[in-house]
């Protein structure tokens, strides 16, 4: 099956500013972007968990968008004009995808 | 003295306070007890529904009246002043930064609804009434804290902390929690008795099981955030975040003995003025101040101050108001 070159960028945010950056990524000119839940994990701030929690605020929330690799600088741009003085992780790796024209 | 010692005595062995023991000490014990995220999240809807409702149609033989602006100016004043002391305090007894130090006070300006739930069903117990609309007080104190913190931070030069602007306003105003607290109290209100006779087997008889079960999660959450967070108190923090709570509770009082509020609306204007907030404040501070250290916040208000207040604190208030408001 023919596949053709992505990059896959990794966004773990901060639950509360998910609407920001999702509305930076659609600004940029991102044309589509999942949102998962993040149960829990541990970092430079410390051990987190969603168990029991009841709001927002500890909350991490992963961001995930697959584009073509000539329109990754501009969501990286666009992400970490929100991103930067937050806590979370922006990582991007190589991907194929099969339906190229959807990205 | 000896009647604040069986209040608070009685009080610890409520269903309600061993409840959240139980949780305190699962979590000490590492215990793998826990409630997923979308029940604590259904029962603290259902907390803030009920106790919004039931305020509500307790108030509904009045109208908008002066008593009721009264309260709620006061409470936006105590709210936003509290968090000056707040800072001052914790400044002078800590090495915290200025972000943090705003952060922190923001939480401390805010207010605890949970805390809050507990000391109506104290009052209840009790066969004390309140004014309902202290559920519109409640409501009311969440939110100024914030925009005090801010200003706090912009006129120590405390960092890059975000403006408070429209949509900030915005999201804080129209917080799950707020929403629902000021939705409902408007639903008892304009619905009155006749309404609560229709819904009482759901937010009436349930609500003390309910709070149980809440109270235990809560248990675990700051069991968890105390053992995770241990590292970020200073003795200087663990003094404050128990001594802010008496301090606010006498600013409550005085407020309340202003107001002329009943013995019951004293005891709540206390609790919501030594509460600190560990839901919509934090939610907001992540936005608005995101250098601040969560965990420290979390870890006074949660872990120190919420326990506090719902052991030792309420009785205290009560016993405290008792002495100041004829029954």
């Amino acid at each position: 099956m023919q596949m053709h070159q992505a990059k896959r960028v990794e966004i773990i945010i901060e639950a509360m500013m998910e609407r920001r950056l999702t509305e930076a990524l659609s600004t940029a000119g991102v044309t589509g972007y999942t949102v998962l839940p993040v149960s829990g994990g541990s970092g430079r701030s410390g051990e987190w968990s969603r168990e029991g929690q009841v709001g927002r605020a500890g909350g991490m929330v992963a961001v995930i968008c697959l584009v073509r690799p000539e329109r990754v600088d501009a969501l990286l741009e666009a992400a970490f004009a929100v991103v930067e003085r937050h806590i979370g992780v922006v990582s991007v790796t190589d991907a194929q995808v099969i339906r190229a024209e959807r990205f | 003295m000896g009647e604040i010692l069986d209040l608070a005595a009685q009080n610890m062995i409520s269903p309600v306070i061993l409840s959240f023991v139980l949780g305190l000490a699962a979590a000490f014990f590492r215990s793998d007890l826990s409630f997923p995220e979308a029940v604590a999240k259904g029962m603290s809807l259902y907390l803030l529904f009920a106790i919004g409702f039931k305020g509500g149609a307790g108030d509904a033989a009045h109208g908008v009246d002066q008593r009721l602006v009264s309260a709620l100016v006061a409470g936006v004043v105590l709210s936003v002043s509290l968090p000056l002391v707040a800072f001052a305090l914790l400044r002078s007894m800590t090495r915290v930064s200025v972000t943090d130090a705003a952060a922190v006070a923001a939480h401390y300006g805010s207010i605890s609804i949970v805390t809050f739930v507990a000391a109506t069903a104290l009052l209840a117990s009790q066969g004390i009434a309140a004014e309902g609309y202290m559920v519109a007080v409640a409501a009311a104190m969440e939110a100024p804290a914030i925009a005090s913190a801010l200003w706090l931070v912009a006129w120590r030069g405390g960092g890059s902390g975000e403006r408070m602007n429209a949509e900030l306003a915005r999201e804080i105003m129209l917080n799950g929690s707020i929403v629902l607290l000021v939705g409902s109290f408007v639903i008892g209100w304009i619905t009155g008795d006749e309404g609560l006779k229709q819904i009482e087997s759901f937010i009436v008889s349930p609500f003390k099981g309910v709070l149980c079960l809440f109270l235990l999660d809560m248990g675990l959450v700051a069991g968890r955030g105390l053992r995770s967070g241990q590292a970020a108190l200073s003795g200087g923090a663990i003094l404050f975040a128990l001594i802010m709570p008496p301090l606010g509770a006498c600013a409550g009082l005085s407020a309340a003995l202003l107001l002329g509020l009943s013995l019951g609306g004293t005891v709540l204007m206390m609790v919501l003025a030594a509460s600190a907030s560990y839901i919509a404040v934090p939610a907001a501070m992540r936005v608005a101040l995101p250098e601040a250290n969560p965990t420290l916040s979390l870890s006074l208000s949660l872990g120190i101050t919420f326990p506090f207040n719902l052991m030792v604190g309420i009785p205290l208030y009560l016993a405290v108001a008792a002495a100041f408001v004829a029954v």
